[in-house]
């Protein structure tokens, strides 16, 4: 029970950690959302359930019953993530924000020799 | 002919169709409060029926109205079945977003992109849980819907656009028989 517990853990801490490494290294407001928003609550899915696991390794009604308040907190997290991942990044779009594309990224590329040529 | 008809039906009947989702909702509300007292003796319990019973008088119509009950036997089992299969695309699509992030050429793979399409699910709820399913399948967010079915969807790569509208618009709409 406590290593299924201990797995279930850290496989969620690793989600969360990509979460945090894509927040960094992705390009835009919008790309990092997806990692922000997405990674973070597979990540938080994962923990739960470990500490879930591990409180329920003592069975007793108590423990049951703090398993499934656990629980519980997942259930309003799966609801209210993408909810609030949506609202932001609409957010986003009525403020005028334009998405980064890879276009973008290859008009920079080209411009950036030429800048140097002029100087 | 017909709709006069219901209506004659459904004038009696109305009180009943608001009791029933409020014992519904006080149902569904009871259970939670014992779970999170933890507590059984008399006072938590005469206790949390008394604001139980507040709760789902003030917001009975909130949970289910009277229309969703009707289909709560048929929807419900289906929806049960569905979350599984969304459970499993979720972590899928949590390891390709992973893929994505570690993998050193990352600018390179990534391509965000905004695609639009019209959906044939028509009621409120179906669209909601199709906006909120396509939002929790990492690489893909819902950007803006309609109550006409227009959905907007910013996506990360092109892999994860091409999976759109897809299976998952038809296993709701098996769900919700539209």
């Amino acid at each position: 029970m406590n290593i299924v517990s201990l797995i279930l853990t850290i496989s969620g801490l690793i989600f969360f950690f990509g979460g945090a490494i894509g927040i960094i290294r992705l390009p835009d407001f919008y790309t990092r959302l997806h990692a922000a928003g997405k990674l973070d609550t597979a990540g938080l899915l994962l923990t739960m359930s470990g500490l879930a696991v591990y409180t329920v390794s003592e069975l007793s009604l108590g423990s049951l019953f703090t398993a499934a308040k656990i629980m519980f907190i997942v259930m309003l997290i799966f609801i209210t993530s993408p909810t609030a991942t949506h609202a932001i990044i609409d957010a986003g779009f009525i403020a005028g924000l334009k998405p980064w594309t890879k276009q973008d990224q290859i008009t920079a590329r080209e411009s950036e020799p030429t800048d140097s040529q002029e100087e | 002919m017909q709709s006069q008809s219901n209506k004659r039906q459904e004038k009696p009947s109305k009180k009943f169709e608001n009791l029933l989702p409020f014992t519904l909702t006080f149902v569904l509300l009871f259970p939670v409060w014992l779970m999170l007292s933890g507590r059984f003796d008399l006072f938590h319990i005469v206790l949390g029926i008394i604001s139980c019973l507040l709760v789902s008088y003030f917001s009975w119509d909130l949970l289910f109205s009277s229309l969703a009950v009707k289909r709560i036997p048929t929807t419900l089992p289906k929806f049960t079945m569905y979350i599984p299969w969304l459970l499993y695309q979720v972590f899928l699509a949590n390891i390709h977003v992973m893929y994505l992030v570690f993998h050193p050429k990352m600018m390179e793979k990534i391509d965000p992109q905004i695609i639009k399409f019209r959906s044939r699910l028509k009621s409120d709820l179906a669209i909601t849980t199709f906006a909120n399913s396509i939002t929790l399948t990492p690489g893909t967010i819902t950007v803006y819907a309609t109550d006409f079915g227009n959905f907007e969807v910013h996506c990360i790569d092109s892999q994860s656009a091409e999976s759109l509208p897809g299976e998952m618009e038809l296993r709701i709409l098996k769900i919700f028989n539209e």
